[in-house]
Formats: structure tokens, sequence, C-alpha cells
């Protein structure tokens, strides 16, 4: 016990020895965390509109003034020219054309077919998607108003829908995204600290010295895991601080849960630095192998990208993604409250992984070199 | 010009020692390439929901089998009781119940109108809007084709201009492709220089005859030259595996990712400047560098729709210019003049940058 105390001891000092340390790790995640969860957001505004109007009716100009007017679009410019609108395109200066037809008005009036055409920069296809569909409803609930003031009663038939958002009545985003964007920080920090940590030993040499004290290999890897739990742990209560406090996330579980929830989590991904770090040799080799497991697994976690949208092989690797575990325990006890019964699946999992890899960590540092 | 030649034969060598660093290099870059294009989706599709049916009638079991149909949507049960769903999104098993009221298939029938009651997951908040409206959708059509409605007479044509197949590659080949430059080229450099400090070879360096300039430029030439074989290996496989178009022209194309690279290895200098360790420029990379790169970008999230004070930051990334430009030469076929501004402000941030870590760049060790 004592010997492990004393790398505790060691450890903490070398890293707080270092004075650049210090801002790395306390302030700069916090900014990460405030400045990224500010930036994360699929919702879809500002969505730039070239309208080409060949009817210059006030039917075509009443349209063009409900979708100027709605929260989604910015009206660029009114003209006939759709050879302007599409160098407009060109320059990213413009995100969808909308073209009105000539005798648009005469046709509605008499309820002549018209056909009203949308073009769309669809290199980021999703937001072209939701522009569309967003255009699509402004434009079919004017028609209905217009058809509404010719006179003609309708009723038009329908499923009515009864839409309740449960959990985030509001539909705020950052509350989805928070917790998701805190749970890669300390991902990160854990990873890193530990994944460079033992290799740095090998590089600066100092690990002989290490190697010839009477420390045990369990003992030299729990002392070298606790300091980054603990570091791991004040990072996490920060962000969780600033999570609620800063963002209003609500917190509806149980906070001995998701602590209890994160040591283990820690335990797992710190046994996966100190694998890297045993398997490798020099720190640039450890940074480049946990870089590329961190890319992967964040990716592949579900953070901002949906799981079930992926092909089938690609969700079951997902099965072996730890940050997927985490992503999905911190936002279902934060956001619904759910209970240890709920999360059992994820808790025997990375539990289970946590040992396995703290295991494979101790068997491949060896102390003979 | 031999001592120089020599020099960066030294870094070269050093860079090709390392065996597992280099597989990692090359290994990367076609790994990510190929999980973005065939495992990841921005969009939405097979979503998990849930039915609780108190209806129980033709009408609902006829609208039940359309939902399951659709691509969106994957119904994995069947609820009995409210008391359910609480409890089915509490284990995170589904983004949405429907309810279907008792009288469902009468009211549509005699009524021409029936409630229905969506109840969204909306602790993601975006899965639940985007499946309701799908679900309405899918409403509006089950109703036209049951009571004989009359298509509307406006009729509204769309086209998506450039990915007409609505391909994700199409952002995700130039999203990586900047992320693997800014890591190899950034990270790298920042890490060799700071490498040399730690073990103290940088002495040895500064003291030598060549000029501190020299030594910076034969850090930088075999990253340079790194970069460039991966930015190809990236280009192939966009064009080959995930038929990416590539409508502008090359010399254009590589024009601009050596302008990139520049910038990159240039800011990678400025880290190692200020880092003292391996660790601590590692980290800053990372930090400072990377999570913007994904996130301000632009890569995965639009940057016209984050908060203004973003908007204002996001300007400073050289990745959102180089993201714009690359997209508009492969994609769309523009030439220079529609890319002009892009290249302009990548070309400030160069110079910009350059200037202050010339200004930092220390010739003595502290």
């Amino acid at each position: 016990m004592r010997k492990i105390l004393i790398i505790v001891q060691k450890e903490f000092k070398q890293i707080f020895r270092n004075k650049m340390m210090r801002p790395i790790l306390f302030i700069m995640p916090v900014m990460q965390l405030v400045v990224l969860s500010y930036s994360a957001d699929f919702t879809v505004t500002n969505i730039n509109i070239y309208v080409e109007d060949h009817d210059h009716s006030s039917m075509s100009q009443a349209l063009t003034q409900k979708i100027a007017m709605s929260d989604y679009f910015n009206l660029i410019e009114v003209g006939n020219s759709y050879d302007e609108a599409y160098q407009m395109v060109e320059k990213n200066k413009v995100d969808v054309i909308l073209t009105i037809p000539q005798n648009f008005s005469k046709n509605m009036h008499s309820a002549q077919p018209t056909e009203i055409s949308i073009f769309a920069d669809a290199i980021n296809g999703t937001k072209a998607g939701i522009s569309l569909n967003y255009l699509q409803n402004i434009i079919a609930k004017f028609s209905l108003e217009e058809i509404e003031k010719t006179g003609i009663q309708m009723q038009i038939p329908g499923i009515e829908t009864n839409k309740r958002d449960w959990y985030n009545p509001d539909l705020n985003y950052k509350f989805f995204m928070v917790p998701g964007i805190l749970v890669l920080l300390v991902t990160i920090i854990a990873l890193f600290l530990s994944g460079m940590n033992i290799v740095r030993e090998k590089e600066i040499g100092t690990i002989e010295q290490l190697n010839v004290t009477p420390i045990r290999k369990y003992q030299f890897i729990i002392g070298k895991l606790l300091p980054f739990l603990i570091i791991g742990m004040i990072e996490f209560t920060i962000g969780l601080i600033i999570a609620l406090f800063w963002f209003k996330v609500p917190f509806e579980g149980n906070f001995f849960l998701i602590y209890g929830f994160t040591i283990l989590y820690l335990i797992l991904i710190l046994g996966m630095g100190m694998f890297i770090s045993t398997i490798t040799s020099s720190q640039q080799q450890a940074l480049f192998l946990a870089w590329f497991f961190m890319v992967i697994f964040i990716l592949m976690s579900g953070l901002f990208t949906p799981i079930e949208s992926m092909p089938i092989w690609a969700q079951n690797f997902t099965l072996f993604n730890p940050i997927r575990y985490y992503v999905e325990v911190i936002r279902l006890v934060m956001l619904k409250g759910s209970g240890i019964s709920n999360i059992l699946m994820h808790v025997s999992v990375v539990a289970g992984s946590a040992i396995l890899i703290n295991v494979m960590a101790m068997i491949s540092y060896k102390k003979t070199a | 010009m031999k001592t120089f030649a020599a020099f960066v034969r030294k870094e070269f060598k050093h860079i090709f020692r390392d065996r597992k660093t280099l597989i990692i290099l090359f290994g990367m870059p076609i790994v990510m390439v190929i999980m973005f294009g065939f495992a990841i989706r921005t969009e939405i599709s097979n979503s998990r929901i849930a039915i609780l049916d108190h209806a129980k009638d033709a009408h609902s079991q006829k609208l039940k089998g359309k939902i399951a149909a659709s691509e969106y949507f994957n119904v994995v049960a069947e609820l009995n009781s409210e008391e359910e769903i609480g409890e089915i999104f509490k284990r995170g098993d589904v983004k949405l119940v429907l309810v279907f009221p008792q009288e469902f298939g009468k009211d549509l029938v005699n009524t021409k109108h029936s409630p229905i009651q969506i109840i969204t997951d909306a602790s993601d908040p975006n899965t639940a809007n985007i499946l309701s409206s799908y679900l309405q959708a899918t409403f509006q059509s089950y109703v036209n084709e049951e009571l004989h409605l009359q298509a509307p007479n406006l009729n509204i044509t769309t086209r998506m201009m450039f990915n007409p197949e609505n391909k994700s590659v199409y952002m995700f080949v130039p999203g990586v492709m900047t992320i693997i430059l800014m890591l190899v080229s950034a990270l790298m450099t920042s890490i060799t220089v700071a490498k040399e400090k730690e073990i103290g070879t940088m002495e040895i360096l500064l003291v030598s005859p060549l000029k501190p300039f020299v030594i910076i430029l034969g850090k930088i030439i075999p990253y340079l030259v790194l970069a460039l074989i991966i930015a190809c290996t990236i280009l192939l496989l966009g064009l080959y595996v995930f038929d990416m178009p590539m409508n502008g022209s090359y010399y254009l194309l590589f024009g601009e990712i050596f302008l990139f690279v520049l910038c990159a290895l240039v800011l990678g200098l400025l880290i190692s400047t200020v880092a003292n360790s391996q660790q601590t420029a590692m980290l800053i990379s990372m930090m400072a560098l990377m999570l913007p790169s994904i996130l301000l970008s632009g890569f995965i999230f639009p940057i016209s729709s984050m908060p203004i004070p973003l908007q204002v930051i996001s300007n400073a990334i050289p990745a959102k210019w180089f993201i714009i430009v690359i997209k508009n030469i492969m994609l769309k076929g523009t030439g220079f003049e529609a890319i002009a501004f892009e290249t302009g402000v990548l070309v400030f941030i160069t110079c910009l940058l350059t200037l202050i870590a010339i200004k930092k760049f220390k010739i003595r060790l502290e």
C-alpha cells in the first residue's frame, strides 16, 4: 500500500512540475466544453435563398415575403436569371434557389396545375434535405391560404397528430450535446495522459530505475492509474458543474450512479492507455496509436451521428466501443433519470472490459528489458 | 546546400526508422476514409420505434405495416399500456412511441379526422423532430391513398445540385482529408521539435553551422512530402472507391493542398515554440487544433447555424477555408476566381503564423 502511495506521489509531482500542464488540464477543457457545445448543433438556420421570380405578380411577391419572414431563410436576392443564381451557389453565397414560373398567380387562381422548382446545393446532403423540407412546408401552407382566400371551403381530411416531447420539451439541443462532449474531453485527457506515461519513462530511460525497485507489477500499474483517475474525476466534476449551471442541463438521475460509472469507465480508458504505453516504444508512436483509436471511437460512438443509421456490421462494431456506452449512460441517467436496472448491460460490459484490459496491460508490462 | 540536404536526410531517417508510426500514418487515412464512406451516416434511418395500439383495427394494422416498411423506421416493440412508455425510454431502446386511439379506424372513415399521438424521446431533439416529420408525411400519404384524395394542383419539384444521390461521402472525403493533413502536418512537426528539446538534441542542432531558419525548413520538408503523399492516397480512395467526382483542375487542387499543408506545418512549429515537452505539444495540438478543426470547420455541423461569436471564431480556423475550397474544386468544378477569397485568407493566415513563429523561435535554451 505504501509503495503504491509513493508512486502516486511521484506521478503527481511529475505532472504538476510542468507549469504548462495545469492550464492544459484544467482550463483548456473547460473552454472546449463551452465553445464546442455551442457549435455542435444540427439545427439548420440561416439558409441563404435566391428567388428566381418569373411571375412578378403580387402573389409571387407575397410568397417571397413569406419565405423572407420565416426564421430559417435569409433572402439574398430576387432576380430572374438562373445563371446568376447558379454562380452565386458556386461562390457559396446561396444555398437554395426557388423558381417561380410565369403565370404562377394566374394558374393558382384558376386552379390549373402549376409547377414550382427548388434547387438545393446538396454537397451537405443533410442540410439540403432539411432546407427543402422547410421550404416545402412554407409553400404548402401558402397555397392553402391562397385557396382559402378564394372562398372555396375545403376541409382537408387527415390524421391529426398530437406530438409530445418527453424529457426535453423545449427541444434544447445542448441538453443532448453537452453531456456527450463532456465524455469526449474526459476520455481524451485520460487516454493521452496514461497512454504517453510509461512510454515516456521508457524514452527518457527512467523505466529501468523503476524496474530495479522491489515494486510489484500490479503495484506499479495501480500506482500509475490512480493519479490519472483522480485527475479524470476532477475534470469530470468541473465539466458537470458547467453543464448543470452554465448550460442548465437537467439532472434527473442519481449522482452516485453517474460517478460510479465514470470511475469504472476511467479505469477502462486508463487501462487502454497503459496497454498502448506498454506495447509502444516512443511517445510519438503511443500518441498516434491513441489518436487512431480515439478518432474511430468518437466517430462510431453515436455522439454526433446516429448509430441506427449505420450498416449492421458497423453497428456490431460499436458494441466494442467504450465511448458508445459512456455516451449512452450519461445521456440516459442525466436526462431521463434511468436507474441502475436500466443500464445493467452497460455497466457489466464496461466493468468486464476494464478488468480484461488492465490484466492485459499488466501482462504486457515486463520488468526485464 | 550540401549540409541542408544532409539535414533533410537526417529528418527522413528519423521518420522511416519508426516503422510503427509509419504504418499508422498511412493506415489511418485509409481506415478513416473507408469507415466514413461505408459506416457513418448523418441522415436518420432505421430508427427504433415502439407502437401502442389501442385500436387494433384494420386501419391501424395497415398503417403500422406502412410504417414498418419505411426505411426510416424499425418497429421493435408493441406496447400494451401507457406505463411501459417511460420504461422503454429509460432503457434507451426506442426514440419514439406512437399511440393509436381506440376509435382510430372508425374516426378516419366517418369523420375523416382521427387523432394520433406521437411521443418522442426529446433528449435527442434533432432525431425527435425529424422522425415526427417523417411520420406525419407517412400519415398524409396513407390518408391520400386510402381516401382517394386528389393531389393538390401545386406541384413542387426539387433537385439536389452537385449531389443528386445525396451521398455523405461528398462531405466526408474533404473533411477527413483536412483533418488528417492537419494531424500529420501540425501534430508531427510540433512533436518532432518538442522531442529534440526534450531529449536535448535541439542544443546540438542550434550550435551547428546551420542557421535556425534552415533548421526549420529542414524539419518541415519531410512532413510536407509525407502530407502530400497522404493527400494523394485519400484522393485516390475518394475517386476510385467512392466515385467522388473531380470536376475541377488538378493543378489548382494540389496548389491549394500545398498551401493548406504549409499553413498546418507553420502552426505545428508555432506550437512547438510554446510547448516544452512532447506531452504538452500533443495536448495543445489535440485541444486547440483537432477538436476545432472537426467541429468549427463545417465538416460535420453547418457553420451558418452557429451563434454569431462562433461564426466569427470559425474564420480563424484554416480547416474551414480549406474544406470550402476542396468542395468547390472537386464537386462544383469552379475555377480560381470563385475561391480567390478563401485562398487569400489561407495565404494571410499562413503568413501571419510564419511571422509569429519566427518571432517566437528561440535560438537559445533557457
